[in-house]
C-alpha cells in the first residue's frame, strides 16, 4: 500500500514537534513545560510511524509519554516551585549559551550538507518488508542478546540509585 | 509536492537537538534542564530511526536502548533533584554551590 499525503503529515508533525520543544524551554511554569514535552514526544511518535517503525512509536508513547513524563510530573509536584516561577528563569551566561548552541546548529547543518555525498540521503527508501515488531523481537533476542541483558542490569542499578538518592535515611 | 527523504528528518532532528542544547545551557530550573536532555535524546532517536529506514533495523534497536537509558537517567536525575531540594530549598542550578568556597 502506498503512503498517502506524506508531506502534509511530515510537515505538520515536525512543526508541532519543534513548536512544542520551543515551548518546553521557554515556559515559566514547569508543568506547562512537561505538558509541551509530551506534545513533542507524541509528534515524534507520529514521525516514527511515518518511518515504518511502529514498535518504536508504541514504545515512545507507552514508555516516554506514559512513564517518564509521569515521573517528571511527580517530581514537579514534590518540589515546591511556587517561588521559582517569580524568579529569573535564565542564567547569566544565556547569551554565550545561545551563541554556542547556534554554532553547534550551523555545524550540524554543514555536516548534513557534506554527508549528502556519502549517504543516499535524498533518495526515497524502499518500503520495508516483513513484520516490524516481529523482526525487532528476533533481533533483540538474537544478535543483541548481551546488550539487552546489560540494559536490564542498567535499569536495576538506576532503581537502586534513585532509591538511595531520594531516601532521607537508608 | 516533493517526496520526504531522510534529509528532512535529519534537519528536524538537528533543530530539536539545538533547542535542547539551548535549554540545557540557558535555563536555571533543574527540572527543565532534565527535560531539555530528554529533547536531545529524542533528537538522537529520530536520527537513528531515520537511518534505520535506509540501513536495516539496527537503528531501531539502538533507539530502544536509548529510551532505556533515558528512563534510567530520568530516575536517577530526579532522585538527585529531590535530594538537592531537601538540602538547599531551591532547584536553581546556579545556587548549587556546595562544592565551591
Amino acid at each position: 500500500m502506498n503512503p498517502v499525503a506524506t508531506p502534509i503529515f511530515f510537515y505538520g508533525l515536525s512543526i508541532a514537534a519543534i513548536v512544542f520543544a520551543t515551548a518546553v524551554i521557554t515556559r515559566k511554569n514547569a508543568v506547562h513545560a512537561a505538558l509541551s514535552l509530551i506534545g513533542t514526544l507524541i509528534s515524534l511518535a507520529g514521525l516514527y510511524l511515518m518511518l515504518y517503525a511502529p514498535f518504536v512509536a508504541a514504545v515512545q508513547i507507552v514508555l516516554y509519554a506514559g512513564g517518564i513524563m509521569v515521573l517528571f510530573l511527580f517530581v514537579i509536584m514534590l518540589v515546591n516551585l511556587d517561588q521559582n516561577i517569580r524568579e529569573i528563569q535564565f542564567n547569566k551566561q544565556w547569551l554565550v549559551g545561545l551563541i554556542a548552541a547556534l554554532a553547534l546548529g550551523g555545524l550540524a547543518l554543514f555536516v548534513i550538507q557534506q554527508g549528502k555525498s556519502i549517504f543516499p540521503l535524498d533518495q526515497v527508501a524502499a518500503l520495508p518488508e516483513g513484520m516490524n515488531t516481529q523482526m525487532v523481537g528476533v533481533m533483540l533476542y538474537g544478535p543483541y542478546m548481551l546488550p539487552f541483558e546489560i540494559a536490564s542490569l542498567l535499569l536495576l542499578v538506576a532503581i537502586v540509585g534513585a532509591v538511595v538518592m531520594a531516601k532521607k535515611r537508608i | 509536492m516533493a517526496e520526504i527523504t531522510t534529509l528532512h528528518y535529519l534537519v528536524v532532528a538537528a533543530a530539536l537537538l539545538i533547542i535542547g542544547t539551548i535549554g540545557v545551557l540557558t535555563r536555571r530550573n533543574v527540572v527543565i534542564i532534565l527535560m531539555s536532555i530528554e529533547l536531545i535524546l529524542n533528537a538522537v532517536n529520530l536520527n537513528l530511526v531515520a537511518f534505520s529506514r535506509l540501513y536495516g533495523l539496527h537503528g531501531q534497536i539502538f533507539s530502544i536502548f536509548v529510551i532505556t537509558d533515558a528512563a534510567a537517567e530520568a530516575a536517577v536525575g530526579l532522585g538527585i533533584i529531590i535530594a538537592f531540594f531537601r538540602n538547599k530549598e531551591t532547584i536553581n542550578v546556579d545556587e548549587a554551590d556546595l562544592l565551591k568556597w
